[in-house]
């Protein structure tokens, strides 16, 4: 046993997303729904999708969003910027899961849903929604990176990571304290 | 358990207000499928021919497809039918987009509509909760623009909008509903302004049931590619520059002259040069790999979507070059008007004027050049004002109210309705049949399965037959006899004319796209969808056990029930006739013996009424019955012939 951490190299999934290759079809969004139905392909639902084209037809703006990781902050989403003489708006640029938006949750739980890569059983080597995306505008890399390995994190450390995002580290404390004084 | 669809209509009673969530009979899926079938039966069934289009009891019916929000990819057209105050005849249009899917994952199959609202209203579907919302806020307002401002005012960016637009509101007859990238047309849009609502709204959440998922997704998804890959399907000539086949081969001004001489390589160049600047990209329709809609924007202008050959109608009608054609698009779309329509009407307008028919006390200020016309009469036009108020009503009505010998200029329309500004040299025989004949107003509505040219090169034309999967065998045969500058034999007209009609009929049913399949066999032969393979996608969807010979069955069954809805309010053999001029050289003999073979084949009588052995045979009798009643028919009339059906 050493306490030195081991250096490691792992595979890091990526589906690229080309806003200006996207032609709107949401096909991404029907084969997503589909794989992720249970039993499988039991129904095509878009509102289940964990990758949705989001629209501004007027602004010309067609941005496939995936069910990224939670980000804690919102932008305000409200910001344009004119690049090469075309419109941009700001989450052209954003590849999370934007909370600002009612996405990704459940349509009847409410429960929050996130890309899986479509690694669930058996894994495909392809996510679905670019196999669909004939356009391009969806394409899959995948690129090897060095890690380093670092022991599993306990369970309670994790949730507790969780819990100052949500509410900030000073709440947390100030939360501890006061629960602990009672017991 | 209902699959592929969801089982349940929306009634609205647009005068009191009142929103019914109604089951609909599984039975009728088995005959009709759904869309345009299940609509037709819907209009048989509940507006009697004594009616008028403008009543309240005339019913507005906006269809998904059996195939919509199934992974089926294409299948995204929505269909709209009601009566037309234009033809007084049934009235069919479709969209492409998102509604239909849309509205089956909020739960329904189809949205009916009767009666008129008392002032502007929208109609809100969020799944369960469905409410009318005043919409007098909206008035005036462009499509596109309505369809932004709703979707802010509900906070519900997801939700899908069809609208109208200043045309649809002033009941202009030629008025479209528009929706994301697609326009309904035809006759409808002027229906849903008469009923006062501005726009439907829908917002889905909800799954809909597929019989057999796993089968059903493992012939869809290969799909994706196949279409894609398929240079023969979708929008193929507008992708392309040469704009040669149009511009040479369609009528220009008011469906008038061919410009021979005006296509060149320079113009090409100019005229890519100012598409290239004026588009912002290609877009697609719902579940389609397919792009056959540009987003247009022009500086200082909304964006707005160009479909189809409506790249050119401006033009050509105002003999002017493309600038004017995306300018006049960016004005007209947003006043939601039909882009085959409208400039053969404002066309006519100028005729007339150059007749001396019109005056400039009718057109005070009335602009020279051809596209300062176009615009000055367009705002007449929408407005209803002064002579725009007749030239709403389409040529055929608009000739007939300001008379004077304007009758003379109403040379291209039948039925009383626009055709395709085409007007080729000799007669085709498929053609007179299906221009003669179709209930769908639009050839592109009904023409698309056979090819339009043959092959002159024998091993080339035994290749095309060799990997032609579409066609059922006769055609294969009459395809590789048919030589260049010959007909095809009248055997071979009447069941071209049938195959072609058959095959639209199956996709306004299940709500495939006909550029993926009824439109997109005539160049190149290789449809994606075909009376062979869409039994199985139809199966596996919804469960029933559909072969090629059931699916013909089906086609003939809604294509005879809508044209039972034509021949109650009057439609007859004298109504058939395509205008006079659309061929130079005519064979009124042959028209005669084509028209007498096709009703014989079809097991219609020799006035275009459909028999009732004809009728009971396609599970229609209670149209033979009301025929009976009614006297359209007598008992004991000749027995039909036999039909072929998609195996022979």
């Amino acid at each position: 046993m050493t306490s030195e951490h081991t250096k490691e190299t792992k595979i890091v999934k990526e589906i690229k997303i080309d806003l200006d290759k996207c032609i709107g079809c949401r096909a991404c969004e029907v084969a997503c729904s589909a794989f992720h139905a249970r039993p499988r392909y039991s129904s095509t639902n878009p509102a289940r999708s964990r990758i949705r084209v989001i629209f501004d037809a007027l602004n010309d703006v067609y941005v496939p969003i995936r069910a990224g990781d939670y980000t804690p902050a919102e932008c305000t989403g409200r910001h344009s910027y004119t690049i090469g003489g075309k419109d941009y708006q700001e989450c052209s640029f954003c590849g999370v899961a934007c909370p600002a938006r009612d996405y990704f949750k459940e349509p009847d739980s409410g429960l929050p849903l996130k890309c899986d890569m479509c690694e669930s059983d058996p894994t495909l080597e392809v996510p679905m929604c670019v196999q669909v995306c004939t356009c391009d505008s969806l394409t899959y890399h995948e690129r090897e990176v060095e890690v380093t390995a670092s022991e599993p994190r306990e369970e309670m450390e994790v949730g507790l990571e969780a819990l100052a995002n949500k509410y900030g580290w000073e709440r947390l404390m100030d939360t501890a304290a006061r629960l602990s004084k009672k017991g | 358990m209902r699959y592929a669809e969801t089982g349940f209509n929306l009634e609205v009673d647009l005068t009191r207000g009142n929103i019914e969530r109604v089951r609909t009979d599984p039975a009728w899926t088995e005959l009709y499928l759904g869309g345009q079938g299940t609509a037709g039966r819907l209009l048989w069934d509940r507006v009697g021919p004594e009616v008028h289009p403008f009543d309240p009891e005339n019913l507005l019916i906006f269809s998904s497809g059996l195939l919509h929000s199934t992974p089926v990819p294409g299948a995204n057209r929505t269909t709209v039918d009601t009566f037309s105050p234009q033809t007084n005849l049934y009235s069919h249009s479709l969209f492409g987009g998102f509604f239909g899917p849309e509205l089956k994952h909020a739960g329904y199959d189809k949205i009916i509509l009767r009666g008129k609202a008392p002032d502007l209203v929208y109609l809100w579907i969020h799944n369960d909760k469905v409410e009318l919302r005043d919409a007098t806020h909206l008035a005036g307002m462009g499509a596109l623009a309505t369809a932004d401002r709703i979707r802010e005012e509900l906070e519900q960016p997801e939700a899908q909008v069809a609208a109208i637009g200043l045309a649809g509101e002033n009941r202009v007859f030629m008025a479209t509903i528009e929706h994301a990238n697609s326009s309904a047309s035809r006759g409808v849009g002027v229906i849903i302004g008469d009923k006062r609502l501005k726009a439907i709204v829908v917002r889905g959440t909800k799954d809909v049931n597929i019989a057999r998922p796993a089968e059903l997704f493992g012939i869809s998804s290969p799909m994706y590619r196949a279409i894609y890959e398929n240079e023969f399907c979708g929008d193929t000539m507008a992708h392309e520059d040469d704009e040669e086949f149009h511009v040479n081969n369609f009528a220009w001004g008011n469906a008038r002259k061919r410009n021979l001489g005006f296509w060149n390589k320079e113009r090409e160049e100019r005229w890519k040069a100012i598409t290239e600047s004026v588009r912002l990209r290609w877009t697609g329709c719902y579940n389609c790999p397919k792009d056959c809609h540009q987003a247009i924007r022009l500086p200082g202008k909304q964006t707005y979507f160009q479909k189809c050959y409506s790249k050119l109608t401006y033009a050509m009608a105002a003999y002017e070059e493309i600038d004017f054609n995306y300018e006049i698009l960016a004005l007209t779309q947003e006043y939601g008007l039909d882009g085959f329509s409208t400039p053969q009407v404002l066309a006519f307008a100028i005729e007339l004027y150059e007749a001396g028919i019109l005056t400039d006390e009718d057109l005070p200020g009335f602009p020279s050049s051809g596209g300062e016309r176009f615009f000055y009469l367009v705002e007449k036009l929408v407005n209803r004002e002064g002579v725009g108020d007749a030239l709403a009503n389409g040529v055929y009505h608009a000739a007939r109210q300001i008379g004077k010998g304007a009758e003379e200029f109403d040379h291209n329309s039948m039925k009383k309705f626009e055709q395709v500004p085409l007007k080729l040299k000799m007669i085709n025989y498929p053609y007179f049949l299906m221009y003669a004949t179709g209930e769908k107003m639009n050839i592109t509505q009904i023409e698309g399965s056979y090819p339009q040219v043959p092959i002159a090169d024998k091993e080339e034309r035994q290749r095309f037959v060799d990997r032609w999967d579409a066609a059922p065998e006769r055609f294969k045969k009459w395809f590789l006899e048919w030589e260049p500058r010959t007909h095809p034999s009248v055997e071979a007209a009447v069941n071209i004319c049938d195959w072609n009609e058959t095959m639209h009929y199956i996709d306004d049913a299940i709500g495939t796209c006909a550029f993926l399949s009824s439109f997109r066999g005539q160049f190149g032969g290789r449809p994606p969808y075909h009376i062979y393979n869409l039994p199985q996608f139809i199966s596996h969807a919804t469960g029933l056990d559909m072969d090629p010979d059931k699916l013909w069955k089906v086609g003939h069954r809604n294509r005879n029930l809508i044209r039972a809805i034509n021949i109650r309010r009057g439609l007859r053999r004298a109504d058939e006739k395509p205008p006079e001029d659309h061929w130079k050289i005519r064979d009124p003999e042959m028209e005669k013996r084509l028209l007498d073979e096709y009703y014989k084949f079809k097991g219609w009588t020799m006035d275009g009424v459909p028999r009732a052995k004809t009728l009971r045979e396609l599970e229609l009798g209670f149209v033979a019955e009301d025929f009976l009643e009614r006297g359209i028919l007598t008992e004991g009339d000749d027995s039909a012939p036999e039909q072929a059906s998609a195996g022979e």
